[in-house]
């Protein structure tokens, strides 16, 4: 990362902005880390933001390289699966990595609301 | 908390409820949307998963081909366009049951947009808009109690996580809980009519989340709304709506706002619960689903898939009427299943007066169904029972005392029509002389009939005959009867 972008920048993200982005993602910062990340996440934002300056008006968007690559690849967007079943994985295998299971079940800690 | 009771007329109809619908089927496909674990409903827990459905890291979704027919089809039946290309995306939010932590749904470009169904109200059709469907999977399930530590834990069972949803929202057009249960109501009825799910309530096939408004009447611009979760039954869509209808008013009413917030409704204690979701929880970040490329359904393709639209229900009911010189009503019962509607079509082109297979359903079958506590499709009696009882009373063979007593019986033992009727069918009277003497007080008593037929129109004939099968609470023997009936008019 550019050092002069992320002091560009740095005033778009509030550490305000940093607390919420951590909480949706389930995220608990030290005082130290809600900074760091500011700083990073501020550096990120002016790299995107320097992509921004691009004319981009007559370009689709793309979310995935393989729009790309389907361009000479045909029919690549037909890349579908027939409805047809195959096996699964046996339970004690699909368990094995859980934390906390009786077995049957995978456990985890009580959850209450959505 | 709002007591609901003390509403009056008066104030209630000073508001006017804005409702829409957001219906969550699955389709039925045999395996999920983007893994080939089964998707059979009922198997052992935790036996239909694969590092696809479980978010092991590394696993790459591919999309279920038929899941793709099966929403299309949906989408056109009620009416939507299809977009030749849809993109999927990622809605992110925390839950075990759902262990990738994102469910691939549909953002911006959804698989069809801008349908509609008509629904009947006590003013005439209703045109209820669709503002979309889209595909997505569905989460797994959450058990969270009945186990020794299920205070302190909760058990999942992820073989439900990755089945295809079809995801159907209505435009908020909808006005009084009625509507909503008839829009319902509908929508069912044709989803089952094109096979794409079985729309199974209580095994959770089909669920609906209604968010719910409330203005003064005239009003342009919406009040807040409440979404309302889990109404997972027909039975209770009306008592959740009215429920809710009613709390946002008598908030109004004592001069309070209404919070806009996610509520469960709670069956068993006929209310609405707030769930006390924390401030802003609900930001879902919506991305682009970079492992799935766009889906394309062609036009092509979509004059494919559309060929497998069945006749839908509306169309079917109004041919019917049209067809069969049946009643709108009789239609609306014959239709009330699309195997149901075969068996009275099959029925119908074998029968003398399929008006009478209508009236004998409508009057004879669905009472005694109700009183039974069965749904049509457990009917001991077939169609072809009812036909066979038709042309029977059609005939004067059976009388409609005799044809309501086999009924009863069949209810009885869970016997079919033909099985019973062979059984208990009254004895025959094939006394010659029985008959001529019920014969000739018939011939004594219509003169007039008697010369029409000496006048050479000899189908009044017909009409003597069934007079005697009345008589003889449809005992005579038929042949006989025929015979003799002729023989003495002749003479």
């Amino acid at each position: 990362m550019n050092p002069s972008h992320s002091s560009d920048t740095s005033k778009t993200i509030t550490l305000e902005d940093v607390r919420r982005v951590a909480e949706l993602a389930s995220l608990e910062l030290t005082a130290e880390e809600e900074t760091h990340m500011q700083r990073d996440l501020a550096a990120i934002l002016g790299q995107v933001a320097q992509l921004n300056q691009l004319d981009t008006t007559e370009i689709p968007p793309m979310a995935q390289v393989s729009e790309i690559l389907g361009q000479h690849a045909g029919a690549h967007t037909q890349a579908l699966r027939a409805d047809v079943p195959r096996a699964s994985l046996e339970r004690a295998a699909a368990l094995s990595s859980a934390p906390d299971t009786d077995g049957i079940y995978f456990k985890v800690p009580k959850v209450i609301e959505r | 908390m709002a007591s609901t009771t003390a509403l009056s007329p008066e104030i209630l109809a000073k508001y006017e409820p804005v409702i829409g619908l957001e219906v969550h089927v699955q389709l039925q496909t045999e395996t999920k949307a983007f893994c080939g674990c089964s998707s059979r409903f009922g198997a052992a827990p935790n036996t239909q998963v694969c590092p696809v459905c479980l978010g092991l890291p590394g696993a790459l979704p591919v999309l279920n081909r038929r899941a793709v027919e099966f929403g299309a089809l949906a989408a056109m039946a009620i009416n939507c366009q299809v977009r030749e290309t849809s993109i999927f995306a990622r809605k992110n939010y925390f839950y075990p049951d759902l262990p990738k932590s994102y469910q691939i749904s549909q953002f911006d470009k959804p698989l069809a947009e801008h349908g509609w169904i008509d629904v009947p109200t006590p003013n005439g059709s209703k045109r209820i808009g669709i503002t979309r469907l889209h595909l997505e999977e569905d989460a797994g399930k959450s058990m969270h109690d009945g186990f020794a530590d299920s205070r302190e834990r909760t058990y999942l069972d992820l073989n439900r996580c990755g089945t295809p949803l079809a995801e159907i929202v209505s435009e908020p057009d909808i006005r009084t809980a009625d509507e909503a249960y008839e829009y319902l109501a509908r929508l069912k009825e044709i989803l089952l009519y094109t096979s794409v799910s079985d729309c199974n309530m209580e095994e959770g096939s089909l669920r609906c989340d209604a968010n719910v408004s409330v203005r003064l009447k005239g009003a342009e611009k919406f009040g807040t709304k409440a979404e309302v979760k889990n109404v997972n039954s027909f039975r209770f869509v009306r008592a959740a709506l009215e429920y809710e209808i009613a709390r946002q008013i008598e908030v109004l009413e004592s001069g309070g706002r209404v919070q806009q917030e996610t509520r469960l409704w709670n069956a068993n204690e006929g209310r609405t619960y707030s769930m006390r979701s924390k401030e802003q929880a609900h930001d879902y970040r919506y991305f682009p689903e970079p492992d799935l490329p766009p889906l394309v359904v062609s036009a092509a393709w979509q004059h494919e898939i559309r060929a497998n639209m069945p006749e839908l229900p509306e169309a079917r009911r109004k041919r019917m009427v049209a067809d069969y010189d049946i009643t709108e009503q009789d239609a609306q019962v014959l239709t009330g299943t699309r195997e149901f509607a075969d068996q009275f079509e099959a029925a119908a082109k074998a029968t003398k007066s399929p008006k009478r297979v209508a009236n004998l359903v409508q009057g004879e079958l669905m009472g005694r169904l109700k009183a039974a506590g069965l749904e049509l499709t457990q009917s001991p009696i077939s169609m072809r029972g009812i036909a066979q009882a038709a042309d029977l009373t059609e005939s004067g063979e059976l009388s409609s005392k005799m044809l309501k007593q086999l009924f009863d019986h069949c209810f009885e033992t869970s016997e079919d029509f033909p099985v019973v009727y062979e059984r208990e069918k009254p004895q025959q009277i094939s006394d010659p002389a029985a008959l001529e003497t019920m014969i000739d007080e018939i011939i004594a008593a219509n003169p007039k009939q008697v010369e029409q037929y000496r006048g050479g129109k000899k189908t009044v004939a017909a009409f003597f005959v069934g007079q005697v099968m009345r008589l003889s609470k449809g005992q005579a023997n038929p042949a006989l009867l025929n015979e003799l009936v002729t023989k003495k008019l002749d003479a």
